[in-house]
Parts: structure tokens; C-alpha cells; sequence
């Protein structure tokens, strides 16, 4: 593409970045979540697909990195719903304690991020996952058509 | 009957979304199109499931600075989302697939790559 | 003749969907619901998060977040499996 819009596209990544994680890291106080982050920021690396081409994405976003973000993110996912096994399998075990445990106001009140138990935790997992995985088959997807592989 | 028809207007579309996918589903032979006809459908299931769930005059279920009113059901909105997660998984897999067929048979024609050679 | 059966299939199932959706659904806007209003009062306490709807896909039906991280995991790997170009063929 041409010389004004791959600089447009490179600044634009970082504002897409921010917006992502934000979306992500507040899932339990606003609308959003693990998947809704993992989705906008999958669309960020599209854009950067179409701009620049997929054979110089390629030499960033190797195989090997993406599997490990992705099975990374699952195991983590898993980690976290095994700990709480002394009751339940999902058990949010750290309502009241410490780390994100504290309990809002019932009613409306303006939301504080320490809040949620387990539920940051698991947000950022998904998030992770959502991310390798939906980059990896687009960029897969674009690599085929010309003729390389992944 | 028209006063119906406009009191229900979300499941009069979630039908006639329904109607299309499936006269697509079944009476086209374009690979791409039958791909196009399955996302209508699971577009419809997840319009339905959403409908299912409306409170009158409700706000969304979130606590954060929360206008008046009561809340519509959340369970439902959970299950929607997902279906349109497992939705785009399984598109993609069926679009790589037919780019498969494509380069294999030459033709996007559902007849011709029906049999199966040796 | 298949297109006879084909159109046939079709018309009878237009027909039981318009009829079920006006009859056999509850009436557009009046919900019943125990459950949901049980997890919309005890959210805040037991889940500890303002988002009702997070808290329900991570903490009151984890077990349905699994299954859908499994088979996002599993298409992945479909495509990346399907979607290599041809080997050099060996000599054994």
C-alpha cells in the first residue's frame, strides 16, 4: 500500500492497543470483557495485515509465538478455576481476601476497578487466547492465498 | 393483525431471517453462498435468544451508574455471546476448507465435488 | 420431484415457526424468570463485580466458558492444520 497509509496504520496500532486492553481489564465494572477486547484488538492486526502485506507480518508474528500466547492463555484459564477445588470447580475464592476482593455497594454506585474476585483474572486469559487465535487464522488465511504457508 | 405484527416486531424478524437462511441452505449450489445462508441463520438463532430475554421499559444489566428501572435478564445475553463466538470459529474453518475444494477441484460448483475419487 | 419435497419441507416449517412464534412463546416483554431475578438481587454479593452479565459468564456458568474456549482452541487448529501448502514428496 502506499506511503500514507502505512504510517497512518502505524500510528493508529497504539490507540487500538490502548483501547483494547482497557476494554479487556475492565470487564467486570463496564460492558465488555475477555472476548469483546480479544476481538477489537484482533481487528487492529488486520488492518495492519492489509496495510503492509502479509509476508512482512509474517517475520513478526511467527507460529511458534502465537501457539504459545494461545495455550498459555488456556492453561491459565484452567490454573485459575482449579484453585478454588476445595469447594466447587469455579469457586471465586478471592471475594474478601485481599487481592480484588473488595464487595460494592448494592444499588447503583460508580464502579471500582478492586472489585470482582476472580473474574479480572479469568478476563485477562480469554483475552490472551482471543487474541493468538483469531490473528493466527487471518493471518494464515492471508498467507495462503499467495502462494506461502504459516 | 397489523397491531400484533408491529407489537412483535423483533420475532416477525427473527422468522423471516430464519425463512432466508434456510431457502438458501437448501436451494443454492455456490459454495460461498451456502457459507453466506449458515451465518443468516446462526444471525437469526442469536436475534431470538436475545428477544427472549426483554423486560418492559428495562435498562442493561450492569450496576455502574444505572439509570431507573428494572433489569432485563442476563443469563440470556451470556449464552448469545457464546454462539457468535462459536460462530465465527466454525466460519473459518468451513472457509478454509472450501479454499481447499477450490484449489483441488477447480470449481465452486457443489455438484462437482460431490463424489468422492480415489 | 426433489424440488417438490424440497419446497413442501420448506413450507411446513415456515408455517410451524410463524404459528410457534406467535403461540407457543411467552408474551414480548413479560418474561417469567426465578432465576434471573435471583442472580440480578445476590450478584453483587456472592460474585462481588457491578457487570451482572460478567459475573454470570465467568463465575454462576464457568463450566459453558470452557466448552466454548475448547472448541475456539480446537477451530484454530483446523485452519492452521488445513491450510499448508504441499510437501516436497520423499524418496523411501
Amino acid at each position: 500500500m502506499s506511503k500514507i497509509v502505512r504510517t497512518v496504520a502505524n500510528q493508529l496500532m497504539l490507540f487500538v492497543l490502548v483501547f483494547g486492553l482497557y476494554v479487556i481489564m475492565h470487564g467486570h465494572v463496564t460492558p465488555g470483557g475477555g472476548f469483546q477486547g480479544g476481538a477489537i484488538i484482533a481487528s487492529g492486526v488486520v488492518m495492519l495485515i492489509v496495510a503492509f502485506g502479509s509476508g512482512q507480518i509474517k517475520k513478526s508474528l511467527r507460529e511458534r509465538r502465537l501457539a504459545l500466547v494461545e495455550s498459555s492463555g488456556a492453561l491459565l484459564f484452567i490454573l485459575v478455576a482449579f484453585f478454588g477445588i476445595g469447594t466447587v470447580f469455579f469457586y471465586n475464592f478471592l471475594v474478601g481476601s485481599r487481592i480484588f476482593g473488595d464487595i460494592p455497594p448494592t444499588g447503583p454506585n460508580p464502579g471500582d476497578v478492586w472489585t470482582g474476585g476472580v473474574i479480572p483474572l479469568m478476563n485477562l486469559a480469554v483475552g490472551l487466547k482471543v487474541i493468538a487465535g483469531l490473528s493466527g487464522a487471518v493471518l494464515a488465511l492471508a498467507l495462503f492465498s499467495g502462494g506461502e504457508e504459516m | 393483525m397489523t397491531e400484533t405484527i408491529i407489537g412483535n416486531f423483533p420475532l416477525v424478524a427473527a422468522v423471516v431471517l430464519t425463512g432466508i437462511g434456510l431457502y438458501i441452505l437448501i436451494f443454492r449450489r455456490n459454495l460461498i453462498k451456502i457459507v453466506m445462508g449458515i451465518t443468516i441463520l446462526s444471525s437469526s438463532v442469536n436475534l431470538f435468544l436475545v428477544t427472549l430475554g426483554y423486560r418492559e421499559g428495562g435498562i442493561a444489566p450492569i450496576y455502574t451508574d444505572a439509570p431507573e428501572g428494572p433489569m432485563v435478564l442476563p443469563v440470556v445475553q451470556a449464552l448469545t455471546l457464546t454462539n457468535i463466538v462459536i460462530a465465527v470459529a466454525t466460519s473459518a474453518l468451513i472457509l478454509s476448507l472450501v479454499i481447499r475444494i477450490y484449489r483441488n477441484t477447480g470449481s465452486l460448483d457443489s455438484k462437482k465435488s460431490r463424489r468422492m475419487k480415489g | 420431484m426433489r424440488q417438490f419435497f424440497a419446497w413442501l419441507f420448506l413450507i411446513v416449517l415456515m408455517v410451524f415457526l410463524v404459528i410457534g412464534g406467535f403461540e407457543m412463546v411467552h408474551p414480548f416483554g413479560e418474561p417469567p424468570s426465578t432465576m434471573d431475578q435471583y442472580i440480578i438481587d445476590n450478584s453483587q454479593v456472592e460474585a462481588g463485580s457491578n457487570n451482572v452479565v460478567g459475573a454470570v459468564v465467568f463465575d454462576y456458568r464457568g463450566f459453558d466458558t470452557l466448552g466454548e474456549a475448547t472448541v475456539l482452541f480446537a477451530a484454530v487448529t483446523g485452519v492452521l492444520l488445513v491450510l499448508r501448502a504441499g510437501e516436497k514428496k520423499e524418496e523411501t
